[in-house]
């Protein structure tokens, strides 16, 4: 039976590198995915654009593309990559001017476009937002960006026109595997049986090392080997559906029907309806089972007919987020830590500061002096630290200066002090009906 | 017994709702843990950090029960005031309820 090795090269935007070189040099791979794109990070790369027309790609793209070109053209692999945010067209020009830099020849890069509707974002107006029920015109902070989960289709198509380098926007993560396995096993797009096992592929590989044993390590229940050198996934897929994860031998992390099983569940809510733009996913019946060591074997996913709508993510201004810290250790951190939030409660009420939601938390074990662990016993320290939501910038500052004036005003020894004051850029979510939605596709060629 | 000593656990973040996935090392253990770990006792059990509704998903053929908690990442990782914006620490919580054998 025909099958295709798919190796996840990434399982977020700054992952490391090697792994993803060492399974492109040794894992026998058709292609790779970089998976680097998470729900808000196209609305901060937006901003990137709007500063820089030629910006807002992933800012590793040139790094990881240096290293990769060369290996894929020797060894005839496929890249897939959401890595192109909001700007994919400038992404795939700048892998053009990289492949030209390293002197390779015969690359076609696809721009897969269509994603992003902000200039359409007024026809929306009475869309209600999936988060807060209300329609999105009453979001009260400025609109920065819309972007469409895009399905595997425009990957395909890249693809079936000879595409070397897929470069996308936001996609949905489990689509950077779907597009591959549509064109290479040229399944029917309405086949959803078939496309709910595909999107469980792309589920197990779009998190990089969190299927073999990163993020899976609780030392003494669950032990992993060399988890420092963590070696990336490689998805085995069948023309029927199924599923081998593995990894290449010699490296660290391991894969067991343990570590699989996290992942499947991973970010899912009902496992028998995981609705995508490309299929309704039914992963409910679903068995692992251990073949060899590090390969497991994932069968019974099943699939029905997508919902016909698209999420689309919007990004907007929302309010400044402050956070304060300070330290206090010895004897009685604890009750000085909980007096110095108290005074800053107060002070933020004396002074009348327009802070909407505030939180205090009382963190630590041994950043101050240094104690062995298991000699701790009691608070030995503990450092503050004060959250406070403001609509106004200067709210903000303010409140983080109110944490500062703990040096001189507050209890005894107060150490350390950190003030950061971030501008937050939220998400809401509405639900657009497909039609609405063109897929388009940009060519470089070198 | 902590339900630590039968089962593993990991957090996903969607938004303002957290799925925590629990699994049984042992497939013989998952009708003990499916009979305790119910979608009210985990309420309870994360009543000052989940605040909407608790649903749980059963997969029998993993061994595994899957919890959703809605309106429990103080608005989600863009705007959440949390150290751990994405609640992925919230399965070490979980496995630290007790059990009977």
């Amino acid at each position: 039976m025909k099958k295709i090795r798919i190796g996840g090269g990434a399982g977020y935007s700054g992952d490391r590198i090697e792994p993803a070189i060492e399974i492109m040099k040794k894992g026998d791979l058709d292609y790779i995915i970089f998976e680097c794109l998470a729900e808000r990070t196209i609305a901060l790369a937006q901003q990137q654009k709007l500063a820089d027309p030629d910006k807002g790609f992933n800012e590793l793209l040139e790094y990881r593309m240096e290293k990769v070109l060369p290996i894929c053209t020797e060894k005839k692999i496929k890249v897939i990559t959401n890595m192109g945010a909001a700007n994919p067209v400038s992404a795939a020009r700048l892998v053009k001017d990289i492949a030209i830099r390293l002197g390779i020849t015969n690359l076609k890069i696809a721009a897969v476009l269509g994603d992003d509707i902000f200039s359409d974002i007024d026809d929306y107006n009475d869309f209600n937002t999936l988060e807060y029920g209300n329609k999105l015109s009453e979001i009260k902070g400025e609109i920065i960006s819309a972007n469409v989960y895009l399905g595997a289709e425009g990957i395909q198509q890249a693809l079936q026109n000879g595409a070397d380098i897929v470069i996308t926007g936001r996609v949905t993560d489990p689509s950077l595997v779907i597009g591959p396995l549509l064109y290479e096993f040229e399944w029917e797009i309405d086949d959803y049986d078939i496309l709910g096992k595909a999107t469980l592929a792309g589920h197990l590989l779009e998190c990089g090392a969190q299927v073999t044993g990163g993020y899976f390590a609780d030392p003494g229940y669950k032990d992993v080997p060399d988890l420092w050198n963590v070696g990336f996934p490689i998805g085995e897929v069948y023309e029927n559906g199924d599923i081998i994860i593995t990894k290449l031998a010699g490296t660290g992390g391991k894969v067991t029907t343990g570590t699989v099983k996290e992942q499947i569940l991973y970010e899912i809510h009902d496992p028998s309806n995981y609705m995508t733009p490309d299929v309704n996913a039914d992963f409910s019946q679903v068995s692992v089972k251990e073949i060899e060591p590090d390969k497991v074997l994932i069968t019974g996913a099943t699939g029905r007919e997508k919902s016909g709508y698209y999420k689309t993510s919007i990004g907007y201004k929302d309010c400044y987020i402050v956070e304060g810290e300070i330290s206090y250790g010895g004897s009685g951190a604890l009750e000085k830590a909980i007096l110095a939030g108290e005074i800053v409660e107060k002070r933020i009420q004396y002074t009348g500061l327009s802070i909407q939601e505030l939180k205090v938390d009382y963190i630590g074990v041994n950043s101050l002096f240094k104690i062995h662990i298991p000699d701790l016993h009691g608070y030995n320290d503990v450092r503050l630290r004060v959250a406070g939501r403001t609509t106004l910038k200067e709210d903000g500052i303010q409140m983080g200066n109110e944490v500062e004036a703990l040096y001189t005003n507050g209890p005894a020894g107060g150490g350390g002090v950190r003030i950061n004051v971030n501008e937050i850029v939220s998400i809401a979510s509405i639900l657009i009906p497909a039609e609405n939605i063109k897929t388009k596709i940009n060519y470089e060629e070198v | 017994m902590k339900l630590r000593e039968i089962a593993h656990s990991r957090t996903g973040d969607k938004g303002n709702i957290s799925n925590i996935s629990l699994i049984v090392y042992n497939m013989d253990d998952y009708e003990l843990m499916k009979d305790q770990i119910t979608a009210l006792k985990v309420k309870e059990w994360f009543q000052n950090i989940a605040k909407g509704e608790v649903i749980r998903y059963e997969l029998p053929s993993l061994g595994a029960l899957n919890f959703v908690l809605t309106n429990a990442l103080g608005g989600g990782v863009t705007r959440s005031l949390s150290l751990d914006r994405h609640g992925k620490s919230l399965s070490s919580f979980l496995l630290e309820m007790d059990l009977k054998s």
